[in-house]
């Protein structure tokens, strides 16, 4: 019994650290090549599905194929190898053939939503597999009192969300979109000699959550030289070491301290509205808040009367609640806000390995492996 | 000839304005230097021509013409902000016994920053996501609008002197392949310590990399060497981003070449004239980013200017090595 376990274990660790360097060896030989070799590796892992018919596969229910919202087209290939592909078009014109073909269902961009009608609707369903890190939008409770899997994609998304952060802190810091409107804005006739930003280099960044994102922001931030402090629900003592990171019990004390306050944490009932009024308060005056999680572990009421008032210096958002802000809003209207239309996974190479980790992820449970990145409901 | 008193007589242009030095620089300066102002200078001239040894050249402020120079006959030393000393005939200079003095070491960080600020913002289409995000038009945010990975990327440096190493440091972090390309090739161990690659031929380092980013110094040598040939060598994926001085690129070519996808992006912090004129085609392009020459633009860094001219304007003065010399 010990020994089955020890396997599986060792099973678990194996595909676990063989995604870490697929990861790695994907980001490092990025070419101009298609990327059906690797594409190709991951199928011939799974021997059943090369030698199965069509309509063998296993079905996944996705929303829709390409559009604003649909998975991406040139994803469908690679889907199709594995699965049998189902829309909710063609799910609803045909419920009645396809429900109990729908072992999966690959969510992406939080759509289709999974509700209990849907849930209700798929009785041989076996795993949602997210696309993305974040599960906030799923109801993970009642997902698993239908005794469904959750997984979602850790590996894929931290890489390309830490540049974002960097490039918004980088962006916020140097004024970099004030300035771009200057120097193309018709009536710019000069320019002007003391108009300043501040330093990122040796500046004080106060990571708040350092999970793999947030780790991975305070490898990069390190280069600059920034002295990184971070607050985390665990301490982190190998990585503190890596990337010189000091630990900071109270969030209160990271905020008093740091000239760049980074969000990098779960969106949780926890989280939820983590900066308020009181946190923004604590910050210093010169101080720029990045935010590159969840919009609403922000208060964005406060928010906005804390950049309104000088309470802090700016903030620079990829994430907000709801997205997109409505137009009216106050956010919009200041000028030391940048919002960036929730882009930390927004290029080609992320959402492909997006995928691919979801679809790792979905043969897992369907296979009845070890599941790299299961989702448990608290 | 007697000396005056202990602060050595400079000349600036002027204090504030949109030129001027910095209003909060003043009270530092004048703790160790007599500031004369154009203005005041050109009022009293038979006075204070004998009396300043030292131009505090703030900006290309004031400009250092043979009129000046031969209005000036006790002039010892002009301190210049910033590195770039391209603005400056150092020959004409140094014929008149003046010895010049830049400021390496305060741009570099700042100046390194900005280059990686650029090279992310262009890759990841920080500013055009920025316009969608805030837009009156923008009703929801679409899933297949994508910009370029950073991370894994091949980066070329072509000049890796002191800001080029600095940029090669930062994007060591980001897992970057770099590739560079100098006058000369670094230490070994200054290569290995960033994972740098050296090409030879500045033609291998724009066939492979990703992201070119621009960093020499502005000379005869260095002057349009990105021009048609060069971009068309370059990926039709790649991004060129440009930190040094906008005369380093033919602009007409660079048009032809963004313009008709020859290469993918541009980020310019430098451009020839600054600012450009309003109808220049580069204004025009969805697929270019321009930033107003802040390169330097921190307060900690111009402050940090600030204080290595007065060092280098009293060593000068004071007939004593001026570190900071540059010599024609």
């Amino acid at each position: 019994m010990l020994r089955v376990k020890a396997i599986c274990l060792a099973r678990c660790v194996h595909l676990a650290a063989s995604w870490g360097k697929l990861a790695d060896k994907y980001l490092s030989k990025r070419t101009k090549k298609s990327r059906t070799s690797l594409l190709n590796y991951r199928t011939s892992r799974n021997n059943n599905s090369k030698i199965m018919e069509r309509k063998e596969l296993p079905g996944i229910l996705v929303s829709e194929i390409g559009g604003p919202f649909g998975v991406l087209e040139s994803h469908v290939e690679f889907l199709k190898m594995h699965f049998n592909l189902i829309t909710m078009k063609e799910f609803q014109k045909s419920k009645e053939e396809l429900r109990e073909k729908i072992k999966s269902v690959f969510v992406f961009e939080g759509r289709p939503l999974v509700d209990r009608e849907l849930l209700e609707s798929l009785p041989d369903l076996r795993v949602i597999g997210n696309s993305g890190v974040g599960v906030n939008h799923l109801d993970l409770k009642l997902i698993s009192s239908f005794g469904v899997k959750i997984t979602n994609t850790p590996h894929a998304v931290s890489d390309s969300t830490a540049d974002i952060g960097m490039a918004l802190m980088l962006a916020s810091a140097r004024r970099l979109v004030e300035g771009c409107d200057i120097a193309m804005s018709p009536q710019t006739k000069h320019f002007c000699v003391d108009w300043l930003g501040v330093e990122v280099t040796r500046a004080t960044l106060g990571i708040i959550g350092m999970g793999n994102i947030g780790y991975k922001v305070a490898k990069r931030a390190k280069a600059f030289d920034m002295n990184i402090l971070y607050h985390n629900r665990n301490r982190r003592k190998e990585e503190e070491q890596v990337v010189g990171a000091t630990y900071c019990k109270t969030i209160e004390e990271l905020l008093q301290r740091s000239d760049f306050v980074m969000l990098v944490v779960n969106l949780t009932s926890e989280t939820h509205k983590l900066i308020g009024k009181k946190e923004l308060g604590l910050m210093k005056p010169t101080a720029i808040l990045i935010n590159i999680c969840r919009g609403a572990v922000v208060d964005q009421d406060a928010l906005a009367e804390a950049l309104q008032n000088g309470i802090i210096k700016a903030a620079a958002l990829d994430v907000t609640d709801p997205e997109p802000l409505p137009r009216d809003h106050q956010l919009l209207q200041l000028k030391n806000v940048i919002i960036t239309p929730h882009i930390g996974t927004a290029t080609v190479q992320a959402l492909r390995m997006m995928t691919e980790e979801a679809v790792e992820n979905i043969l897992a449970v369907l296979n009845d492996r070890p599941i790299p990145s299961e989702v448990y409901p608290n | 000839m007697a000396k005056q008193n202990c602060r050595p007589y400079t000349l600036i242009s002027a204090i504030g304005g949109i030129d001027g030095v910095y209003e909060d620089h003043v009270e530092f300066l004048e703790q160790h230097l007599k500031l004369i102002t154009m203005q005041e200078f050109l009022e009293n001239q038979q006075e204070l021509s004998q009396k300043i040894e030292a131009i505090y050249l703030w900006f290309k402020k004031p400009a250092a013409t043979r009129e000046l120079l031969q209005s000036l006959p006790n002039l010892k030393v002009i301190a210049n902000s910033g590195v770039g000393v391209d603005h400056l005939d150092l020959k004409l200079i140094s014929s008149f016994g003046v010895k010049v003095a830049n400021t390496p070491f305060a741009v570099v960080n700042p100046t390194a920053d900005l280059g990686i600020a650029l090279l992310l913002a262009s890759a990841r289409r920080l500013v055009e996501g920025y316009q969608i995000a805030v837009s009156p038009e923008t009703k929801y945010f679409k899933a297949d609008w994508l910009g370029e990975d950073v991370s894994g990327a091949t980066l070329g440096i072509i000049g890796m002197g002191h800001i080029g190493y600095k940029v090669a440091q930062r994007a060591k972090a980001f897992e970057m392949k770099i590739l560079y390309h100098n006058r000369n090739r670094r230490a070994v161990d200054e290569e290995q310590a960033v994972g740098a690659v050296y090409c030879q031929q500045m033609e291998d380092l724009l066939q492979q990399a990703d992201f070119v980013i621009l960093c020499v110094a502005l000379t005869s040598q260095t002057r349009s060497l990105i021009g048609e040939k060069e971009l068309k060598l370059m990926k039709s994926s790649a991004i060129l981003i440009n930190i040094c001085r906008g005369q380093v690129v033919d602009q007409d070519a660079l048009v032809k070449a963004l313009q008709n996808k020859v290469i993918k992006a541009a980020a310019l912090d430098v451009t020839y004239p600054e600012p450009l004129p309003r109808d220049h085609p580069l204004l025009q392009l969805k697929n270019v980013i321009i930033t107003p020459h802040i390169g330097s633009a921190t307060v900690k860094s111009r402050r940090c200017m600030m204080i290595s001219m007065v060092e280098s304007i009293l060593d000068g003065v004071n007939g004593l090595p001026i570190p900071n010399e540059v010599h024609g």
